[in-house]
């Protein structure tokens, strides 16, 4: 009954108000002229995406260089898509790379095959891997262009890193790592990395930096 | 397909290119044409607030004859690949394909029977988007990728010599199946 007794007042108390009701709608469009736009100007004005957005993955590294990941293929394992590679390695006191016994000496994502589902991220043990917010370079012409390599995925070298192969910083372990203990490179490391680099010349490789012009 | 394709090769033709290209690229019409959740990815960027139209793209043209660009928005089953081929096929040239989201462009998860791995299996690619959708903002930075090739896109003697080149590296090229080492 009380329905009934609202909907009579309401269709009286229009009154000569409602000879324009059918054209309110055209007020409704009208005040949507003062509202704020909604778009996103895309290319020019790029709004961040949310922290936590799943974007192109990172391969990070330990504050002295070293790499972290350990080439033990558990992402590979996790993938729900198979398009991680993983191929380990033994580290020797000639080439290291990472703390402990072993690297990952090939590591690819195929970037067609990932649904950027994050399990990967979730599987690794040393945090070796996580995902950045970046998305921009997720587009190309060719199915091999898109399956990034570990120089694609490698995090950048910041202040106070030696880009890897070098030794640990000296008096440290593993665990030492793990725990944080090393801040940055020492400049034992660096005259390692020095030395090396002159047998190098000395022998006539040019060849020390290896890709990352993709 | 036009006058600009019997021009002789020159300054007369580059300036067609770039005029033809500048124009190609600032008209595209998508067909609507959504195969999966990557559709409404593809609905979103048209509209309001991604806005397609700021690229003079706006209309998702119902008929494939009146379009120019295939958005393979999702997933391809065996059962739809004639149907694929065949819109494509409809379409008038010049004609360009986005393959968008991984399961068009390789199967991506669904590694298995039913699934054509790849629509490049039956239509030529001109460009692949992954992302599991790939978010608006991704495919308009494709579609602005798609762009720039429209835009440096050869024409009449300089195409069927570009399209020669791209054969004879074709035939030079080593097979998928028989690559060896990293790239697997």
């Amino acid at each position: 009954m009380a329905d009934h007794n609202s909907n009579e007042t309401s269709s009286d108390g229009g009154g000569w108000l409602s000879a324009f009701a059918p054209i309110a709608g055209f007020g409704v469009t009208f005040a949507t002229m003062f509202t704020k736009v909604v778009t996103e100007q895309y290319p020019e004005q790029k709004v961040p995406t949310a922290p936590r957005f799943h974007g192109r993955h990172q391969l990070n590294r330990h504050p002295d260089g070293l790499e972290k990941c350990i080439g033990c293929e558990l992402c590979a394992w996790a993938c729900p898509a198979d398009a991680i590679f993983v191929e380990g390695a033994d580290n020797t006191e000639e080439d290291r790379f990472s703390p402990g016994e072993r690297y990952g000496r090939v590591y690819q994502i195929n970037y067609l095959r990932c649904i950027l589902c994050g399990l990967c991220i979730e599987a690794c043990p040393t945090r070796a891997l996580t995902m950045t917010n970046e998305y921009e370079q997720l587009k190309g012409s060719t199915r091999a262009g898109l399956i990034f390599e570990k120089q694609d995925l490698l995090a950048p070298v910041l202040g106070g890193m030696i880009p890897a192969p070098h030794p640990m910083v000296p008096g440290t372990t593993e665990q030492d790592y793990y725990q944080g203990k090393v801040t940055q490179s020492v400049s034992e490391q660096q005259e390692w990395v020095d030395a090396r680099h002159g047998e190098d010349e000395k022998a006539g490789k040019v060849e020390s930096v290896k890709g990352g012009d993709r | 397909m036009g006058i600009e394709e019997k021009l002789p090769s020159g300054f007369m033709l580059t300036s067609v290119e770039v005029l033809a290209g500048y124009m190609r690229k600032a008209s595209l019409w998508p067909a609507t044409f959504g195969l999966a959740c990557c559709a409404i990815e593809m609905m979103t960027s048209g509209a309001p607030r991604y806005d397609l139209g700021r690229f003079g793209m706006e209309v998702f043209r119902a008929s494939p004859r009146q379009a120019d660009l295939m958005i393979v928005a999702g997933r391809v089953s065996q059962k739809m690949a004639p149907v694929v081929r065949q819109v494509y096929d409809q379409m008038v040239n010049p004609k360009w394909v986005l393959s968008m989201g991984v399961c068009a462009s390789s199967g991506g998860m669904f590694n298995n029977y039913a699934i054509v791995q790849g629509v490049d299996h039956i239509v030529p690619v001109d460009i692949y988007l992954p992302g599991c959708p790939p978010r608006p903002e991704m495919l308009i930075n494709a579609i602005l990728e798609l762009h720039q090739q429209i835009q440096n896109m050869p024409l009449g003697v300089n195409r069927e010599e570009a399209a020669r080149a791209a054969e004879a590296a074709a035939l030079k090229a080593i097979p998928t199946s028989q690559m060896k080492g990293l790239l697997r």
